[in-house]
């Protein structure tokens, strides 16, 4: 049996390297990939506890992270294309219309 | 099974460095099914084999073909230019990003967990006619108004793609 601590510290790991590509990366669909390995470092954290705690609830949960971010993807992507299109580049440095 | 966890647990962690780290996007979206793939099987190490069937196929089948249809049809497979507008952001980046990781790993691994009143093993859930029926009918039942919801969350999704990517309503 592994213990529940190995699958955790996994998933802090995981988490760690979504926000790592969230803060270094520029390209903004490597931003979204990035935001979907931190959703799924969530997951797993979820899926883990509920193992450990002997609950379903946590299983649950994780269908509704799926759906949450299934519909995330979609409008997330279709601003991109938007930008894309209207700005000709998706870094996100060169995105600053709101910026101060 | 503790060797297993190490034979996903590490492409897991290798391929989502490969995300994060690649020049070609393309490349970066091929590892992150991998990535996908990997975590679906530890869920059904932990016993989630419906939630591991629903990853690979919405995560790694639906998902990831939007996002290859985006990185495709937007001619994005170059990587992103040298030049830094924030001249450190880099370093600090590595800096805070390990110091969570740090506070993240001690905070996991000091936590004890107690199993719930009423604690289900993968036994009683085989019992009840598997894991599927069993996430399925708390679904339907306990978690109805949040499944409603949910619905109503994927139409808004639809309705907001469609108007944000059409070039003239």
């Amino acid at each position: 049996m592994v213990p529940v601590a190995n699958y955790l510290i996994l998933s802090a790991v995981l988490f760690t390297i979504g926000v790592l590509g969230v803060l270094i990366r520029r390209n903004a669909i490597v931003i979204f990939m990035s935001i979907e390995i931190m959703l799924n470092a969530a997951n797993l954290a979820f899926i883990a506890l509920a193992d450990a705690k002997g609950s379903l609830a946590g299983q649950v949960f994780v269908f509704f992270v799926l759906a949450v971010a299934a519909a995330e993807v979609a409008v997330g992507l279709a601003i991109i294309v938007a930008i894309s299109r209207q700005q000709g580049t998706i870094d996100v440095d060169e995105i600053n219309l709101l910026k101060w | 099974m503790e060797a297993f966890f190490w034979v996903v647990a590490i492409p897991a962690t290798v391929s989502a460095v490969g995300v994060v780290m690649m020049r070609d996007t393309v490349y970066s979206a091929l590892l992150l099914v991998v990535h996908l793939l990997a975590v679906a099987v530890l869920f059904v190490l932990l016993n989630a084999q419906l939630i591991a069937a629903v990853q690979v196929v919405v995560y790694a089948g639906a998902i990831m073909v939007l996002f290859l249809f985006v990185i495709m049809m937007l001619g994005l497979g170059r990587g992103e230019g040298v030049k830094e507008k924030l001249p450190l952001q880099r370093p600090v980046a590595l800096l805070f990003g390990g110091a969570m990781a740090i506070l993240l790993g001690v905070v996991m691994s000091q936590t004890t967990i107690q199993p719930v009143a009423g604690a289900l093993t993968p036994g009683d859930v085989l019992a009840m006619g598997g894991n599927t029926q069993v996430v399925g009918r708390l679904l339907f039942s306990d978690y109805l108004l949040a499944f409603e919801v949910t619905s109503i969350l994927l139409l808004v999704a639809i309705i907001g793609a469609v108007v944000l990517a059409k070039r003239r309503l």
